[in-house]
C-alpha cells in the first residue's frame, strides 16, 4: 500500500476508516473541520505545507459527502502560490470544490492567465487543466486567444498543446463566439496533420464541436479526417503505445468518424472512395474475439462506422450490409452488443428507409422487450415505437399493452404515452383506438397523463360514428368493481355526452347510467366532481320526457353541492340547478359539445418536446429532422391511393373549419353567462389546450340552429374539396387567411434570372433568397424575416424536390422572434437534366392566422448552366460529331413570341446560353453554346442553333445537341418554353412540368398566383 | 462528452468524483446516491449501460469498485466502456496492482492521473506510457 506522503493526511484518513459507525465518522469529520477552520482563521501561522495538507483534507471530507462551506478562498489562494506543490493543490482542489458559477473563481482569472501565458510549462498545464474542467464564459472571453496560441505554437511540447486543445473546446462550448472562424479553419486543418496522437485525439474532439456548429467553415478538414482514418484503420501507422489490444487507437478512430458525420456529403470522389474503402474494411473485418476488451474496442469502432455509413447514405450494398450486421447483433446473447444493435437500428430508421427490412426482425425485437435488463427493454421499446406503421400497429400496440401490466413503474409512463401515440397515429379504425386508450387507462391509470384521455374525448366528439361504440365501451368499464379515477372521468364524460345513444340497450337507461356513475362519486377526488356534475346535467337534459324521480335525485345532489367549498363545484351545481329548472329550454341550452378544432396532438407534441441534452447536437437528429419533414410530405402525397386507410395524423379531426367554430362557441357562452349574471369569469380566448376545454364549464350553446347544424355540411364540402382539389396538398389549406404582397409568380421569374431577391412577402413575413451556383451544386440561403413585433409560431418549411434534385434544408426554427431574421441554408444537387421545379411548402402561424404557401424555388435548369463561348474551330467538329436523334434534336417551333433577333440573343445570354455572333454564316440564325452540369452528366457541352424566318417571326427551327439524350430533350423543351408564349392549359400533354420560366414576367392571372393550391395543381 | 466520473465502492462510498458540468453541492450528493443505487444491484449479465435522467451511465465493476461515467446519449458507449478499462490499467500500472486502499490513501494522486487522462470531459491521452511518464515528471517536482 502506497502512502500519501503527507502524514497528517494519512492519519486522518486512517481515523476515518477506523470509525465504527456513521456517527463516529461525523464526529471525527466535525472535529477536523473545526480544526481546519481555526487554523485558516489565523492564517499567519500557516506554512504552505500545512495549508496544502488542510486543503487536501477538505477535499477528502467533501468526497465523503459532507458539506464544506468554507475554505474555498484558501483553495483558490493556493493557485497563486509561487511553488509547484502548493499551486498544484490549489488548482486541483479548486476544480473539485468550485464550479464555473462561483464568484471566487473570477478572482483567480488574472493569476490563471499569467500562468497560461507564462513560461513555466508545468504551470501552464495546471492552468489549462483547471480552465478546461471548470472554466465558464468569463474565462472563455478573456483566455481563448491565449489558449489558441498555445495550441498552434511550435515551441510548446505536445503535453501543453493537447491540454490547450481541450481547454479551447471547453471555452468554445461556453461561448462559441470566442473562436473566430476566419483563419482558424486552416489552423484546424493543419492540426489534423499532427503526428502526436495525444494532440490529434484532443484536437479531434475540438473539431467535432466546431463542425457540429458550422461544417461549412471547416470544409477543408474533411479530407484530412479521412486521411487520419486511413492512417489508423488501414495503414495501422501508429506507435505501439497507441494501440489498444492491437487496435490502433479506437478512440481516435471513433472521434474521427464522429467528426465526419457532421459533413452533409462528401463531394470529392477520391476522398469518398478512400473513406468507403476504410469503412468497408471495418464492416467486414471486425470479428468477434474472446478478449472482452479487444472485442469492445473493435465494436466501438464498428458501431461508429455503421453510423457513418448510414449518414453517408452509402450504396445499397453497403447499407444492406449494415442492416444485416444489426440484424445479427440484435439476436446475440452478449447484452452490450444486443443493446447497441437495437439502439442503432432505431437510429437507422431515422435516417434511411429500411422499415421493411427491420420489420422482419419484429419477433426478435419483441423478445428483447421482455428481457430482464431494463436498459435493453428501453431500447426495444424505442425501436418498436420507431418501426411502427399502419401495417404492424395492431401487433405492436398489443404487445405494449401486454407488457404494461408487468412493466416496472419506471417505464410505465413512457410506455403508455408511446402506446397512446401509436394507437392514434396508426389506428386502422377508430374503435380500435378507443379500445386501446381505455385499456391503457384500465391497466395503468396512474401513468396515463390527462393528455391521453383528453385526446380520446376529442376523437369521440368529432366522429359521430364512434360515439355509440365509445359510450357502450365506457358503460362496460363502469361495471368493473374497482376502476381508476381517470376511467371514471372519461366514462362519465362520454356517457354524459353520448349515453343517450344507448338508451334502448339494457342497463343503459338514464336512471341506470346515473346510478352507476353516481356510485363512483364517493371514491373520486374533488377535482373530478365537476365532470360528474356536468354528466348529471347532461343526463337530465337527455331524459325526455323528464323523469321526475331522476330529476329530484339529481336536484338533491345539485342542492347539496350548491354550498360546496370548492368554487368550481359550487358554481356548476348552482348553474345546473337553475338551468335545469327551466324545463324544456334546457334542451336548447345544454346541447351537445361542439366539435373540437383540429390541433396537433398534445401527446405527439409532448413526445417531440422531450429534449435531449448533449454537448454537441446530434448529427443523426439534425439529419433526421430534415428527412422527417420531407418524408412526411411524401406520406401525405400518397394518401389518396392508400386504399382507404385513414391518413396517419388526421383521423378525422382535420376537416374542421378551426377558428370560426371555437369563436362561435365561446361568444355564445359569453352571451349567455352575462345574461344569467352568475358566471364570474368567462374566458374569451379560444382555449389554449385540451385541458381548458374539458375542465372548463359545460359548453353552453345558443339555439342549436346555427353553428351545430351547419357543421356537418361545412364538413362534407371541405372534405370533398380536399380530396379532389389537390393530391399533394395536405388538409389545412382552408386555414390560409394571409394575403401575399406582390405577385408570387413575378418574383419567381425574376429570381430565375437573378441570384438574390425576395421570393415571397406578406404582412407578417418576408422570405428572401440568396443563391450561389457552382457546377451541379447550389447553395441557397432562405432569409425568413419576421416583420412584426410578435413571434411567428409553428414555422415549417419543407422542400418538395422533384426527382432530379437532391435537396437538404437545414433546420428551420419553430418560431421566429419579433423583428428577427433567420437564415436557413439549403443545399441543392442536380442529379440529372430536368425542367421540373422544386417547391417550398411553407407555413406559419401568426396569432390566429395560419398561412401556408407553396412556392416554386428558382433552382431551375439554367442555374446549372455555365456560359461558354466557342470558336468556329471548336463548334463545327462537335456539331458534326453529334449526329441526329437522340443526341441532336430538331423541331420547328410555331407560335413564338415575335422578337427582334438582337433581343432574342439577349434573352439567350441572360439564361447563360452564350450566343456566338457571326458563327453562323446566315445573319438570320443564332448559334449558342453552354455547359450543363449534373451529377449524372457531369460537365456537358450543349450546342444550339436557331434558324429564324425573317418573313414570319412567329416560327423558327431549333436544333439542340449534347452528349446526353435527356439533356438534349430537356434543354430543347426548356428553350421552347422560353420562346413560346403559351397559356399553361394548352401545353403539350406530355409535360408534367412547371410553368415556363419566361424572361419577362408573364401574365399569370393574379387569382391563380394568389392561390397556392391552384398554383401547385398547375405545377403538377 | 463525459458529464461526470464516479468511483464508488459497493457500500456507496465515493472514492473519486469529478464533474465536468457545473452542479450544486446538493445536486452532486443526489447524483452520487442515485448512480450508486442504479448500478449496484444490476446483474453482472446485464449491459454496462443504463439510462440516467437525460443521460446515460456507462459503468464497469472491478472487485468491489464501480467506475461510472455519465455521458451524452449520443456518445459511443463501447468507446467509453473501454475508456474505463484503460483508466483502470493506468491506475494498476501506477500503483502496481491497484486496490481500493491505494485509491483511498492516494486520492489526490488519482485526481492527478485523471487530469492527465481526461480533460473538459473528453479523452486527452490514450497512451498508458505517456501518462505514467508524465506522472513520474510530476512526482519529481514535489
Amino acid at each position: 500500500m502506497a502512502l500519501s506522503g503527507m502524514r497528517g493526511l494519512s492519519v486522518f484518513i486512517s481515523d476515518i476508516r477506523n470509525c465504527q459507525n456513521k456517527e463516529q465518522e461525523r464526529l471525527r469529520v466535525d472535529k477536523e473541520l473545526g480544526n481546519i477552520r481555526t487554523r485558516f482563521k489565523n492564517e499567519k501561522g500557516l506554512t504552505p505545507y500545512e495549508k496544502k495538507k488542510y486543503v487536501w483534507k477538505m477535499l477528502y471530507i467533501h468526497m465523503l459527502g459532507y458539506d464544506v462551506d468554507f475554505g474555498h478562498m484558501e483553495a483558490v489562494s493556493l493557485i497563486s502560490a509561487p511553488k509547484y506543490p502548493e499551486k498544484q493543490v490549489g488548482y486541483i482542489v479548486t476544480s473539485c470544490l468550485l464550479n464555473e458559477n462561483h464568484d471566487f473563481l473570477r478572482l483567480a482569472i488574472n493569476t490563471v492567465r499569467n500562468d497560461i501565458i507564462g513560461r513555466n510549462e508545468t504551470f501552464q498545464c495546471l492552468a489549462l487543466t483547471m480552465v478546461g474542467n471548470i472554466g465558464g464564459r468569463e474565462f472563455a472571453e478573456s483566455l481563448a486567444p491565449d489558449v489558441q496560441k498555445l495550441l498552434i505554437s511550435s515551441s510548446c511540447r505536445p503535453l501543453v498543446r493537447k491540454k490547450a486543445a481541450l481547454c479551447l473546446l471547453r471555452l468554445y462550448r461556453k461561448n462559441p463566439d470566442v473562436v473566430n472562424v476566419d483563419g482558424w479553419a486552416d489552423r484546424m486543418a493543419q492540426l489534423m496533420d499532427e503526428r502526436d496522437l495525444g494532440v490529434l485525439t484532443s484536437s479531434m474532439s475540438l473539431l467535432v464541436a466546431l463542425v457540429s456548429n458550422n461544417h461549412e467553415a471547416y470544409w477543408s478538414c474533411l479530407p484530412k479526417c479521412v486521411k487520419v482514418l486511413e492512417r489508423l484503420a488501414r495503414n495501422q501507422d501508429v506507435p505501439q503505445e497507441y494501440t489498444y489490444y492491437g487496435i490502433p487507437s479506437p478512440w481516435l478512430q471513433v472521434k474521427t468518424m464522429r467528426a465526419l458525420q457532421y459533413f452533409p456529403t462528401i463531394e470529392d470522389p477520391n476522398t469518398r472512395r478512400s473513406l468507403f474503402e476504410v469503412l468497408q474494411r471495418i464492416l467486414m473485418g471486425t470479428d468477434v474475439v474472446k478478449n472482452v476488451n479487444k472485442n469492445n474496442a473493435s465494436h466501438a469502432v464498428l458501431f461508429e462506422a455503421l453510423a457513418l455509413v448510414m449518414h453517408l447514405d452509402a450504396e445499397k450494398e453497403m447499407m444492406s450490409q449494415c442492416v444485416a450486421l444489426l440484424g445479427k447483433f440484435i439476436a446475440v446473447r452478449e447484452p452490450n452488443i444486443r443493446y447497441l444493435g437495437l439502439e442503432n437500428m432505431t437510429r437507422m430508421l431515422m435516417v434511411t428507409d429500411v422499415q421493411d427490412i427491420i420489420k422482419r426482425h419484429q419477433a426478435q425485437i419483441i423478445t428483447s422487450l421482455k428481457d430482464p435488463d431494463i436498459s435493453i427493454r428501453r431500447r426495444a421499446l424505442d425501436l418498436l415505437y420507431g418501426m411502427c406503421d399502419v401495417s404492424n400497429a395492431k401487433d405492436i400496440v398489443e404487445e405494449l399493452l401486454q407488457y404494461l401490466s408487468t412493466a416496472e413503474f419506471a417505464m410505465r409512463e413512457e410506455l403508455s404515452l408511446k402506446a397512446a401515440i401509436l394507437a392514434e397515429k396508426f389506428a386502422p379504425d377508430l374503435s380500435w383506438y378507443v379500445d386501446v386508450i381505455l385499456q391503457l387507462i384500465d391497466k395503468a391509470g396512474d401513468f396515463v397523463s390527462d393528455d391521453i384521455w383528453f385526446r380520446v374525448v376529442q376523437f369521440v366528439t368529432n366522429n359521430e360514428d364512434l360515439q355509440p361504440y365509445a359510450a357502450s365501451k365506457a358503460r362496460e368499464y363502469l361495471d368493473k368493481p374497482a376502476i381508476h379515477e381517470t376511467m371514471v372521468k372519461v366514462s362519465a364524460y362520454i356517457l354524459g355526452e353520448f349515453g343517450h345513444l344507448l338508451a334502448r340497450r339494457p342497463g343503459c337507461g338514464p336512471k341506470e347510467l346515473f346510478g352507476i356513475i353516481h356510485e363512483k362519486l364517493p371514491s373520486i377526488s374533488t377535482s373530478s366532481i365537476p365532470i360528474l356534475l356536468s354528466t348529471y346535467a347532461k343526463i337530465l337534459m337527455h331524459t325526455q320526457p323528464p323523469d321526475p324521480e331522476l330529476q329530484s335525485q339529481i336536484w338533491t345532489i345539485f342542492n347539496k353541492y350548491g354550498s360546496c367549498i370548492d368554487v368550481e363545484i359550487q358554481q356548476r351545481a348552482v348553474e345546473y340547478l337553475t338551468l335545469s329548472s327551466k324545463g324544456a329550454a334546457l334542451m336548447d341550452i345544454l346541447a351537445e359539445m361542439p366539435k373540437f378544432p383540429e390541433r396537433q396532438s398534445a401527446l405527439i407534441k409532448k413526445a417531440e418536446d422531450t429534449e435531449i441534452d448533449t454537448a454537441e447536437q446530434s448529427a443523426i437528429k439534425l439529419r433526421a429532422q430534415q428527412q422527417a419533414q420531407t418524408s412526411n410530405a411524401l406520406v401525405v402525397t400518397d394518401q389518396p391511393t392508400s386504399n382507404g386507410i385513414p391518413p396517419a395524423n388526421q383521423l378525422g379531426l382535420v376537416k374542421m373549419p378551426s377558428i370560426s367554430s371555437t369563436v362561435d362557441h365561446d361568444s355564445a357562452g359569453q352571451e349567455l353567462s352575462l345574461e344569467n349574471g352568475t358566471s364570474s369569469k368567462v374566458d374569451s380566448q379560444p382555449p389554449a389546450d385540451l385541458l381548458s376545454d374539458l375542465l372548463g364549464p359545460l359548453a353552453i350553446e345558443g339555439p342549436p340552429s346555427s353553428s351545430v347544424q351547419s357543421q356537418p355540411n361545412t364538413n362534407s364540402v371541405l372534405e370533398g374539396a380536399a380530396v379532389e382539389a389537390t393530391a399533394i396538398v395536405p388538409a389545412g389549406e382552408q386555414a390560409n387567411s394571409v394575403q401575399p404582397i406582390g405577385n408570387i409568380a413575378e418574383r419567381f421569374h425574376a429570381l430565375c434570372l437573378k441570384d438574390s431577391g425576395v421570393l415571397y412577402e406578406d404582412p407578417y413575413i418576408q422570405i428572401g433568397i440568396k443563391a450561389e451556383w457552382r457546377a451541379h451544386h447550389g447553395r441557397l440561403v432562405l432569409f425568413l424575416g419576421n416583420k412584426n413585433t410578435s413571434s411567428l409560431a409553428s414555422v415549417q418549411a419543407i422542400i418538395l424536390p422533384p426527382s432530379h434534385l437532391k435537396t437538404e434544408l437545414s433546420l428551420v426554427p419553430e418560431t421566429i422572434p419579433p423583428r428577427a431574421q433567420v437564415q436557413c441554408p439549403l443545399e441543392v444537387i442536380n442529379l440529372h437534366p430536368s425542367r421540373d421545379v422544386a417547391v417550398l411548402d411553407f407555413s406559419y402561424k401568426f396569432g390566429n392566422d395560419m398561412a401556408n404557401v407553396k412556392l416554386r424555388l428558382p433552382a431551375v435548369l439554367n442555374k446549372f448552366l455555365q456560359p461558354l463561348s466557342v470558336s468556329a474551330e471548336e463548334f463545327f467538329p462537335q456539331w458534326r460529331s453529334l449526329s441526329g436523334p437522340p443526341l441532336k434534336l430538331q423541331e420547328v417551333v410555331r407560335g413564338v413570341k415575335p422578337l427582334p433577333l438582337l433581343e432574342m440573343a439577349n434573352l439567350f445570354n441572360s439564361y447563360r446560353l452564350t450566343i456566338s455572333p457571326g458563327l453562323d454564316p446566315n445573319p438570320n440564325n443564332l448559334v449558342a453554346s453552354t455547359t450543363f452540369y449534373s451529377e449524372s452528366t457531369r460537365a456537358m457541352l450543349c450546342l444550339i442553333r436557331i434558324e429564324t424566318d425573317p418573313a414570319d417571326r412567329t416560327q423558327l427551327r431549333m436544333t439542340v445537341a449534347s452528349g446526353d439524350p435527356t439533356l438534349s430533350f430537356e434543354l430543347k423543351e426548356f428553350i421552347k418554353e422560353l420562346l413560346v408564349s403559351l397559356p399553361p392549359a394548352t401545353r403539350a400533354p406530355t409535360q408534367a412540368s412547371p410553368m415556363p420560366p419566361v424572361a419577362q414576367p408573364v401574365s399569370v392571372p393574379t387569382v391563380e398566383s394568389n392561390d397556392p393550391g391552384a398554383m401547385l395543381a398547375a405545377l403538377l | 462528452m463525459i458529464r461526470f466520473i464516479l468511483l464508488q465502492n459497493r457500500q456507496g462510498k465515493t472514492r473519486l468524483a469529478k464533474y465536468y458540468v457545473p452542479l450544486e453541492e446538493s445536486e452532486k450528493h443526489k447524483v452520487e446516491y442515485e448512480v450508486h443505487r442504479l448500478v449496484v444491484n444490476r446483474d453482472p449479465k446485464f449491459t454496462n449501460f443504463v439510462e440516467f435522467r437525460t443521460h446515460k451511465v456507462i459503468y464497469r465493476r472491478y472487485a468491489g469498485l464501480f467506475f461510472s461515467l455519465c455521458v451524452d446519449i449520443t456518445d459511443n458507449e463501447l468507446a467509453y466502456l473501454e475508456c474505463i478499462h484503460l483508466f483502470v490499467e493506468i491506475l494498476d500500472h501506477f500503483f502496481s496492482n491497484v486496490c481500493e486502499l491505494d485509491l483511498v490513501f492516494n486520492f489526490h494522486k488519482v485526481y492527478l492521473i485523471l487530469d492527465e487522462f481526461i480533460l473538459a470531459g473528453e479523452l486527452q491521452e490514450t497512451s498508458k506510457r505517456a501518462i505514467i511518464e508524465r506522472m513520474g515528471e510530476l512526482e519529481k517536482l514535489e
